[in-house]
């Protein structure tokens, strides 16, 4: 009983991500269609690809993606057809629209204020250097050493 | 034997007690300037390490017996399961981990009461007391939220095992390398704080706070490859960072101790960037605390999850908040009190570094965006939406190319005031030679995308700059003389060398197996040979093996090149029945140009076996250029100033074993 329900068991593991079956001949194709599901996000999974995933839905999507390309999709196409059924979610590749653009202009933005910032420090160090390189204490030392 | 885990269980409440007295007695003892309050802080140090340690024993104790009284040791252990994994279990869960966290913690706040003996004693004690009470804040949350003691109430006859993913020589030394890394960046938190109460940085508290930083840096890079390569290895595709975000949670505070190192180096040397080193000091402990949370209240896994059951995650967003708002607090009163005259020119070496950190803190911050963003998106905006590797790549990578193109030049600059055209020239010959081998390499591929070449070109340029760097080191005269001078350097420049070259040797290897790999996927029939990519393939048969908890589908698979043997492989599918999950085991035949990557699929209806073969090139120099830089940073560890900064060593007051 026990051997029959681990054989049950190793019959149903899941599949490992792209299978041979789902390949197509056409091998520019294949590669758009790989392109395409290394950006799709597994909608069930934590941050796995549909390229990667070993989940039923995932199969379901890439079965899918090679469906529009050999129906003569664009990338693009392909794309908007599975934002139209699962949603924004689906994109592992955010768009830089609308809100969105404060996530991929935050890098660009924060370089230039960091480097601004360091600039206006650097200045200001300079300018303070050149008036008062000296402390008290350093005046009252250099002082002695010239009076003797 | 149920009286060592209550004995755990009671050591563990008792460290809480001494915790908070570690906190309250040596802070006090520094502000009034009494020295028996102050002294008393390594004491309570040593014993609060003993105490963990006895707890954490306890523990690893009742998962070793497989003491299924406790409810923890039954959900995650399981009486077949290899002794490795019994003990790497006690870690491989919520209420184990954080046990190992304190345990660590408890174990730096020691070491700095031990080999702390030359700091100023006002300085110590509040390390120390700050040490405490980040101790008593993860207590409290073990104690009243993780409490890993808790028993069940019928005990089972089996345990549930531990995670088969888990279960696995990489990741069973994994998290411990990575606490040792994010708990250690405490220490440079703690001398940041320390140092604001007192009101003083000087070159000494860098040279202090260097080989903390240096240290935990060291672990969190050994940490970060050990996931990584688990990673490569168990997933069964060899891919190596999936940009998830709890590799997020350890590479965020890895970028910044890559930071704070590089400017605490200006402050030892050049007595100037100090508040800005305190502020990365802060930042660089408070991304391991945002990490933990990450990791530990599962909010970014699901908003909903953490909405259903807060308690935990409430409870550690209230402790970053409490220490890194109060840190950032006290900087903001204290911080501009230390800035520093130090004047340098705009070409100078402080400026390169200077340039480092900012390129590094905003890459840390774009990936700390990237993370939190599908979470803010959906609140701010009830935009619902995710955020992959696709961004991270191209948000992401200019910053680390910016790195690796500023990096020989800013090396090679002297101090104080130099001059670019002086460096860059020193540098020609090795842009020349970087050039001119990513160009072959373009060249040489034909058709394949640009990655890897660049990546080459990077790389060449990074190592050879570093290597160029220690040669002109040197000096001038016959190359015995000069090779005699390079080899009397300190080991501080040797470090410095050895780690940029390991950053060189990572790009390149990350460029070449992301632009190189090749796949094949397919139907194998027994006994049947397919070629791919100069391989011959042939599968010569599938057959069931039993291992200790776990059943495996195990192939067998001849791979040939021009007819010659290169490797017998047996890539498995296996199944743990008490956990009832199948898990990918692939077969790796490691090459120094080549990695052969087999993972084992499915039978298939019309017979055969879906298999899958990847040809992946220089995968090992990935890891390799990652353990290189760890090994430049123990070089520099052992460089004299440190030891002898850290020499003057007194025995604590109260002795307590240290074993």
């Amino acid at each position: 009983m026990r051997a029959l329900i681990l054989a049950l068991m190793l019959a149903a593991t899941p599949a490992l991500a792209v299978q041979p079956d789902e390949v197509l001949s056409d091998p520019a194709l294949e590669a758009r269609a790989r392109e395409i599901t290394a950006e799709l996000r597994c909608v069930v999974c934590r941050n796995e690809s549909v390229d990667d995933s070993n989940a039923e839905i995932a199969r379901d999507i890439r079965l899918m993606v090679r469906e529009r390309l050999v129906a003569g999709d664009t990338n693009a196409q392909a794309i908007q057809y599975m934002v139209d059924r699962f949603g924004e979610y689906v994109l592992l590749n955010p768009r830089a629209t609308g809100s969105n653009l404060v996530l991929w202009w935050s890098g660009p933005i924060l370089l230039v204020a960091g480097l601004g910032l360091a600039a206006l420090a650097f200045r200001r160090r300079r300018a303070a250097g050149d008036t008062a390189a000296l402390s008290a204490e350093e005046e009252a030392r250099l002082r002695e050493i010239l009076d003797r | 034997m149920g009286m060592i885990v209550e004995l755990g269980h009671f050591a563990l409440i008792l460290a809480f007690a001494l915790a908070i007295l570690q906190t309250v007695v040596p802070l006090v003892g520094a502000h009034k300037g009494w020295a028996d309050w102050m002294a008393a802080a390594g004491p309570m140090a040593s014993a609060q390490f003993v105490l963990i340690a006895l707890s954490f024993g306890a523990l690893t104790w009742a998962f070793v017996t497989s003491d299924f009284s406790v409810a923890l040791v039954v959900g995650n252990s399981h009486t077949l399961k290899p002794m490795l994994y019994k003990i790497s279990g006690v870690w491989g869960n919520h209420e184990g981990s954080l046990l190992l966290w304190v345990l660590i913690l408890s174990l730096f706040g020691a070491c700095a009461a031990w080999f702390g003996g030359n700091l100023p004693a006002t300085l110590q004690a509040r390390v120390l007391g700050v040490q405490g009470s980040i101790g008593a804040a993860f207590l409290a949350f073990m104690l009243f939220t993780s409490n890993p003691f808790l028993r069940s109430g019928f005990p089972p006859f089996d345990g549930r095992d531990l995670n088969p993913l888990l279960q696995d020589p990489g990741l069973a030394f994994h998290p411990p390398f990575l606490y040792l890394g994010y708990v250690g960046l405490s220490m440079a938190f703690s001398f940041a704080v320390a140092a604001l109460i007192e009101g003083k940085v000087d070159g000494a508290w860098g040279r202090w706070v260097r080989p903390w930083t240096l240290a935990a840096w060291i672990f969190l890079t050994v940490g970060i490859a050990l996931g990584s390569w688990w990673a490569y290895y168990e997933l069964g595709w060899g891919g190596f960072w999936f940009w998830d975000p709890v590799e997020n949670a350890s590479f965020m505070p890895w970028l910044f101790a890559t930071a704070l190192l590089h400017s605490a180096i200006v402050v030892e040397k050049r007595e100037t960037l100090k508040a800005w080193t305190v502020l990365l000091a802060i930042l660089g402990f408070g991304f391991s605390l945002m990490g933990t949370f990450i990791v530990r209240s599962g909010v970014i896994t699901s908003v909903h999850a953490f909405a259903s059951d807060p308690e935990r995650g409430v409870f550690i967003l209230l402790i970053f908040a409490f220490f890194v708002g109060g840190a950032l607090t006290l900087f903001a009163i204290r911080g501009a009190a230390m800035e520093s005259r130090g004047v340098f020119s705009l070409v100078s070496r402080e400026s390169a570094l200077v340039l480092n950190n900012v390129l590094l803190a905003v890459a840390s911050f774009v990936v700390f965006v990237g993370t939190m963003w599908p979470l803010l998106s959906e609140l701010a905006f009830g935009r619902v939406l995710s955020v992959g590797a696709p961004f991270f790549n191209a948000a992401f990578t200019p910053f680390m190319v910016a790195i690796a193109v500023a990096l020989p030049i800013g090396a090679v600059l002297p101090w104080k005031r130099g001059r670019l055209g002086k460096a860059a020239r020193s540098m020609v010959g090795v842009a020349a030679l970087a050039v001119a081998l990513g160009a072959l390499t373009f060249a040489l591929q034909t058709g394949r995308s640009a990655l890897a070449p660049v990546g080459v070109a990077l790389g060449v340029w990074v190592v050879v700059g570093a290597l160029t760097d220690l040669w002109q080191r040197g000096g001038r005269g016959a190359i015995g003389l000069r090779l005699r001078r390079i080899a009397r350097l300190p080991r501080a420049d040797w470090g410095k060398a050895l780690s940029h070259a390991g950053l060189g040797i990572t790009i390149f290897a990350v460029a070449a197996v992301l632009g190189w790999s090749t796949e094949d996927i397919r139907v194998a029939q027994v006994g049947e040979t397919f070629e791919h990519n100069g391989y011959e393939f042939t599968l010569t048969g599938v057959e069931r093996v039993q291992g200790p908890n776990y059943i495996s589908q195990t192939g067998h698979v001849e791979v040939r090149r021009n007819g010659d043997l290169v490797a017998l492989l047996d890539p498995e599918k296996r199944v743990y029945p008490a956990a009832g999950m199948p898990t990918t085991e692939a077969a790796i035949d490691y090459g120094l140009t080549r990695d052969v990557y087999l993972a084992l699929g499915d039978p298939q209806d019309g017979g055969g076996w879906a298999l899958r073969t990847y040809i992946k090139p220089f995968a090992n120099w990935l890891w390799g250029g990652a353990i290189l830089m760890a090994i430049g940073g123990l070089v520099s560890l052992s460089d004299r100033r440190f030891r002898v900064a850290a020499g003057a060593r007194k025995a604590p007051a109260a002795a307590t074993p240290a074993e």
